[in-house]
């Protein structure tokens, strides 16, 4: 199972800047082993993020995202104490959901 | 009588209006994308997507490092300011496949994106701005990689 993220989210204004940092190895597909073989690709493409439930942002990835992912993204409208859930899924099905409180 | 690369072309743009409603089944949407994270070029990523030729536009920033000395991450920030704006792109030319990320814009959240990629070599870096009505607009930077560099 997937570690889990780390989210913040803090209120600047009406808005809240969230960063997320999610552990992942991302393999591209393109890097080879030591014995040359191919690794076969493995990385997250699909990210959502919700706000109290409700979806606000999704997002597609390709491979060459970095390894260990960090997005930062601001969400309008948000109060202190509203809850941000991020959730991500990879190539081979794996999922991790995760959630922060906005402060 | 629309020829079948006209046909081909609006069939991908209302897929691309059905998926951004929520009302297109989710295989079909896939296979949408999966193009697109396949394409080669700037192009044809936008072809994919069914968006037309990219105009260049102050309205759009794109932002990295002017030299990254590890391809491996190379932090990248698009924004916009334009107003009706359905997807960011975040694109680096000379990668085997140059779409990096879509973001996918709802009115929640702002049209400024920072993520982390991977970078083969010093290349282009394209921030994208694909409006509601297809039109698409881009800014580009230049990041060179000294990958193994001493750094300077």
């Amino acid at each position: 199972m997937a570690d889990p993220m780390r989210i913040r989210a803090q209120l600047a204004g009406d808005k809240a800047n969230v960063r997320v940092l999610m552990a992942h190895e991302m393999e591209s597909g393109q890097r080879k082993d030591s014995a040359g073989n191919l690794v076969p690709a493995w990385y997250i493409n699909e990210v959502t993020s919700t706000l109290n439930g409700k979806v606000v942002l999704t997002a597609e990835w390709g491979p060459s995202v970095s390894k260990n992912p960090f997005l930062q993204f601001a969400i309008k409208g948000a109060k202190a104490g509203d809850k941000v859930g991020v959730s991500w899924k990879d190539t081979k099905g794996e999922s991790r959901s995760d959630e922060a409180t906005v402060s | 009588m629309q020829t079948r690369r006209e046909t081909l072309k609006h069939s991908a743009i209302v897929a691309g209006l059905l998926a951004s409603t929520g009302l297109f089944p989710q295989f079909a949407m896939a296979a949408v994308d999966k193009a697109a994270f396949q394409a080669k070029s700037v192009a044809d990523v936008l072809k994919a997507l069914g968006a037309g030729a990219p105009v260049e536009s102050k309205d759009v920033t794109v932002g990295g490092p002017d030299i990254a000395e590890n391809g491996a991450v190379v932090p990248i920030t698009a924004s916009t300011t334009l107003a009706g704006v359905k997807q960011i792109l975040v694109l680096v030319e000379k990668n085997p496949a140059a779409l990096v990320a879509l973001f996918n814009v709802t009115d929640s959240v702002e049209a400024n994106f920072a993520t982390r990629a991977k970078m083969g070599q010093s290349s282009d870096v394209y921030a994208v701005a694909v409006m509601a009505d297809g039109k698409a607009f881009f800014a580009k930077k230049e990041v060179k990689v000294t990958l193994g560099g001493c750094g300077g």
